[in-house]
């Protein structure tokens, strides 16, 4: 586990080297391209001061921001106290410093992510519909594979990712309309002026730098995501010694059509699987940001011998028919036997439709900080937050009942 | 000349690796400490658990006395446990016997829908968890001390501190441990 982080945290260090490098060049030659004489260190000084300022709001306020734009909220154990239960049990299995934060986000559709800065400050989202369709041991599978990515340090390198990115798409995008609109206003000048056939090149490299760059850090950033998703998943059944609980609740997610509505591009690659629902695409390609998700459950069903990282590389590698590593080598080295327990996964939790959209809805609105008063006639009162009053009239039956506040 | 300065600097290198070494296999020893304490915590909290949950079944379950009082006798016998052996020994019968209490449970429908019993259902199958949890996490740690007591070069500086390896926890009750053995005969 320990070589792991390590190696995480080394990955995570050339990453960010080589997107600084980037952003440099970027900054660089768009600085050339639009002053030849002292251009480029500005350009150099500015991207660094952008990055600067983002990494400074990420760094304090990142999560925070992250889990407001997902709308989720911070909930008491009263509300549940079964997930509370299942994320200290993997807190303990996991020996992670603190407890993480626990907010429910209010949709249907089936999901969840880790964020924050350390192990010491993370926070962990679900959604109302994921706490709906799975059993205990499902549950404990996907809040083991959110716990994984805390603790190997995937949050905070998706946080800095994310923002590299964003520090690159934005400097490009900021170049290249400046550049259309310019074109369009005052062509005369920039033809007239400092011309010179290595100005032209440096225009040329930078215009070529700003269109490829934000591509190419993309296509990095997915790609990274894409491997700590199957990395996650090998932590999460080392945690629970019980591969068939996320495989299981993999497969429940994947059959859900619910979309996540507050889900964007950039927030995407953080749940345990993808929330935009992109029709006609191939499923697996360099553009997206979450390994398929049958891939994830066939590799965790392959997993018949243990539940150590050596199983899991086996499994992927005898479904992907691959030798390709995706557990670090030194990840590789415990070589104790770890035995795979049984339990109830996949064993129905949904009775029947009605029932289960009630639970839903109830749950969401307890999320919501509403009371429930249960009147002798049978009707469930749900009294709303700003509700001020002391008493409440049953609209059946008219019993009068004390709000608990 | 430069070979005394080759030689200090060769000296200095040699003292911080040892220096940063020895820290490392305090921290892990720590670790392996707190694990064991996190054991403890929640076998406390179990027994913290069984009373409210006596309280609650005694009403509906009156026909099971021997089922009630073999859980009561099996904490009060794990709470005065002292030493290792005891102790592992009191813990492992006191699961035994809440698993048949989980069992003798399934006859009494009126129960399993009572709220408090259920609520207080959950807080006891997650202790359980919790408890195999640490007992696991325990054994990680241990794991990662003795590797690197174990494992060259640092165990030289194991042994020259006198750090010495741990032992895992075994669970007791082999029939927790046992796979089931599959007959086609």
């Amino acid at each position: 586990m320990w070589e792991l982080i390590q190696a995480n945290k080394r990955k995570s260090f050339f990453l960010f080297i080589g997107m600084t490098i980037l952003l440099l060049l970027l900054g660089y030659f768009i600085g050339s391209a639009v002053n030849p004489y002292s251009g480029g260190i500005t350009g150099i000084v500015i991207a660094l001061i952008i990055l600067f300022i983002l990494n400074m709001i990420s760094h304090f306020s990142g999560s925070k921001i992250l889990l407001a734009v997902s709308n989720a909220k911070e909930v008491t154990k009263k509300v549940h106290p079964q997930l509370f239960n299942v994320v200290e049990e993997m807190r303990i299995a996991s020996n992670l410093p603190a407890m993480p934060k626990i907010y429910i986000i209010n949709s249907p559709a089936p999901n969840a992510f880790a964020t924050g800065r350390n192990p010491k400050n993370s926070a962990i989202a679900v959604t109302a519909g994921l706490l709906s369709m799975l059993n205990r041991d499902e549950l404990q599978g996907v809040v083991a594979h959110e716990t994984s990515h805390i603790l190997n340090r995937d949050i905070r390198f998706m946080t800095y990712a994310s923002i590299m990115l964003g520090t690159i798409v934005l400097i490009s995008e900021v170049f290249l309309r400046g550049m259309f609109y310019s074109s369009l206003a005052g062509g005369r000048r920039s033809s007239s002026s400092r011309g010179g056939q290595g100005q032209l090149i440096i225009m040329i490299i930078a215009i070529a730098l700003s269109i490829l760059a934000p591509l190419f850090a993309t296509l990095l950033y997915f790609a990274i995501s894409r491997k700590r998703e199957y990395l996650a998943d090998a932590s999460a059944v080392r945690l629970t010694r019980y591969p068939e609980g996320l495989a299981s609740a993999l497969e429940k997610i994947a059959g859900s059509h619910e979309e996540l509505k507050t889900a964007t591009k950039v927030t995407a690659p953080l749940y345990i699987n993808n929330p935009l629902k992109r029709k006609g695409r191939k499923a697996s390609s360099l553009q997206s940001t979450h390994p398929p998700i049958h891939e994830r459950i066939k590799i965790l069903r392959n997993m018949a011998h243990g539940a150590n990282f050596s199983d899991y590389q086996e499994a992927f590698s005898n479904v992907k028919g691959s030798v390709k590593p995706i557990i670090p080598a030194s990840g590789l080295t415990d070589h104790e036997d770890i035995q795979i327990r049984k339990g109830e996964a996949g064993k129905g939790k949904i009775k029947n439709a009605r029932q289960s959209k009630r639970n839903l809805e109830d749950l969401m609105l307890n999320v919501d900080r509403y009371d429930f008063i249960n009147c002798v006639c049978g009707l469930k009162m749900k009294v709303p937050p700003g509700y001020s009053g002391n008493e409440i009239l049953c609209p059946r039956c008219g019993r009068k009942h004390k709000t608990i506040k | 000349m430069y070979a005394v300065f080759i030689f200090l600097g060769i000296v200095l290198i040699l003292i911080f690796y040892i220096i940063g070494v020895y820290n490392s296999l305090v921290k892990l020893r720590n670790q392996v400490k707190n694990a064991w304490s996190q054991i403890d915590v929640q076998l406390k909290r179990r027994h913290d658990l069984i009373p409210n949950l006596i309280k609650t079944v005694k009403g509906y379950m009156k026909h099971e006395r021997g089922t009630l009082d073999s859980v009561t006798n099996a904490r009060a016998q794990a709470m005065g446990a002292q030493t290792m052996g005891e102790k592992s020994a009191a813990e492992g019968l006191l699961s035994g016997a809440l698993g048949k209490l989980q069992i003798a449970v399934e006859a009494y429908p009126d129960l399993k829908a009572n709220q408090n019993f259920l609520s207080l259902q959950e807080e006891l199958s997650s202790t359980e968890n919790k408890i195999s949890f640490s007992r696991q996490n325990y054994n990680d740690q241990v794991l990662f001390f003795n590797n690197k007591t174990e494992m060259f070069p640092s165990n030289i500086i194991a042994g020259m501190f006198n750090f010495k390896e741990e032992e895992f926890f075994e669970i007791e009750d082999q029939t927790e441990k046992k796979v089931p053995k599959v007959d086609f005969a």
